[in-house]
């Protein structure tokens, strides 16, 4: 009984979603009601799950943390430089990404190495450089293992330790989020035509108010 | 009765005309359509659906003068996996690619996709060839 609650809640926030005029984009991951008070008034308000603060390396060997994110909409996702399957079709697909928006300095591109072992700093700036990405537009992050697994579980991305074929699981998604630190969209990262998508978003996202409010 | 026979010979003589293709020929299309699937299986990922590579990182598939050149070793490439500099399409790419054994015939199968796919055109590269190539990697 409670399943089907739960069925019916979802199918009427689906169809609410599909009815909207697509002017914004949607707001993701979990939402909690806040009750305050609010000039004597009692307001119930939701709040929605944010990217939490965190500490990471980029291939310059600068400290990157959520501060460094203020104020700018970007793209997270998750590889690591020897990975033979996903992710050079992930980055392919990202370089997209990075030319359509490399020249504005409110957007950043962030991937994680889920392998620290053995992707340090000069590794990553390696790979960028081959990669052919310059500046401060897309950083590639180092971090202790566990801090990056951590924060992947923020962006809702499962990745894991070696199996023993030697091989990292993790998904391909590249995740947008908001200047508010919120999801606000989820793509394929090995799919051409989602990767598209994810540019049309993002400038639709960067159109809407409160984005060009905050700061 | 007299009109089904002849509209059924008629059938015939379309379908034996269409297939009247040299047995080359045919080889060559089992083996170029069965290689589009081990490519992309196995060397897609990197190499790009329209063998583009990426960047620096992992070379293109589009250089017909070096796979010309280095048509008696790709077989090898693909067995061995490759390692140390090499210079594809006027740039140098130094990253390794892994080991990938699979049967000679698959070998002779995606090469034979390869080298007539993304601009090359070497005709089939056969089983035989691929065994004697292997015989001789490094």
């Amino acid at each position: 009984m409670r399943n089907l609650w739960i069925g019916i809640i979802i199918l009427t926030l689906f169809n609410a979603c599909k009815s909207n005029t697509k002017t914004a984009l949607p707001i993701l991951g979990y939402k909690t009601p806040v009750t305050k008070t609010v000039n004597g008034k009692t307001v119930t308000d939701t709040e929605y799950a944010t990217i939490p603060p965190f500490k990471f390396v980029n291939q310059y060997a600068d400290t990157i943390t959520e501060k460094s994110l203020d104020g700018k909409i970007y793209v997270a996702d998750f590889f690591f430089t020897t990975c033979p399957s996903i992710c050079p079709v992930m980055h392919r697909n990202m370089l997209n990404v990075y030319k359509e928006f490399k020249d504005d300095n409110n957007f950043r591109i962030i991937s994680h190495t889920i392998d620290p072992k053995y992707d340090t700093v000069p590794v990553l700036k390696r790979y960028a450089d081959k990669l052919g990405i310059a500046g401060n537009t897309w950083w590639l992050l180092h971090g202790e293992k566990g801090d990056t697994y951590k924060i992947a579980k923020s962006y809702l991305q499962s990745v894991s330790e070696k199996n023993p074929k030697g091989e990292y699981i993790h998904d391909g998604f590249f995740i947008l989020i908001d200047k508010q630190k919120r999801l606000r969209g989820t793509y394929e990262g090995t799919d051409p035509a989602e990767v598209t998508k994810l540019i049309a978003d993002i400038k639709t996202l960067k159109a809407e108010p409160d984005q060009i409010a905050a700061k | 009765m007299k009109l089904k026979v002849i509209g059924a010979i008629a059938v015939l003589l379309i379908v034996i005309g269409a297939s009247c293709q040299s047995d080359d020929q045919i080889e060559f299309k089992r083996y170029y359509s069965a290689g589009s699937l081990v490519y992309q299986q196995h060397c897609q990922n990197c190499h790009g659906d329209k063998g583009q590579g990426l960047s620096s990182l992992i070379p293109p598939l589009t250089d017909s003068t070096y796979l010309k050149n280095n048509k008696t070793v790709l077989a090898c490439f693909i067995k061995n996996g490759l390692k140390g500099k090499i210079t594809v399409a006027g740039k140098t790419f130094d990253d390794q690619m892994q080991a990938d054994d699979i049967a000679p015939l698959e070998i002779a199968k995606v090469l034979t996709y390869v080298t007539n796919s993304f601009g090359n055109k070497m005709g089939t590269i056969t089983l035989q060839q691929v065994q004697n190539d292997l015989k001789n990697c490094k």
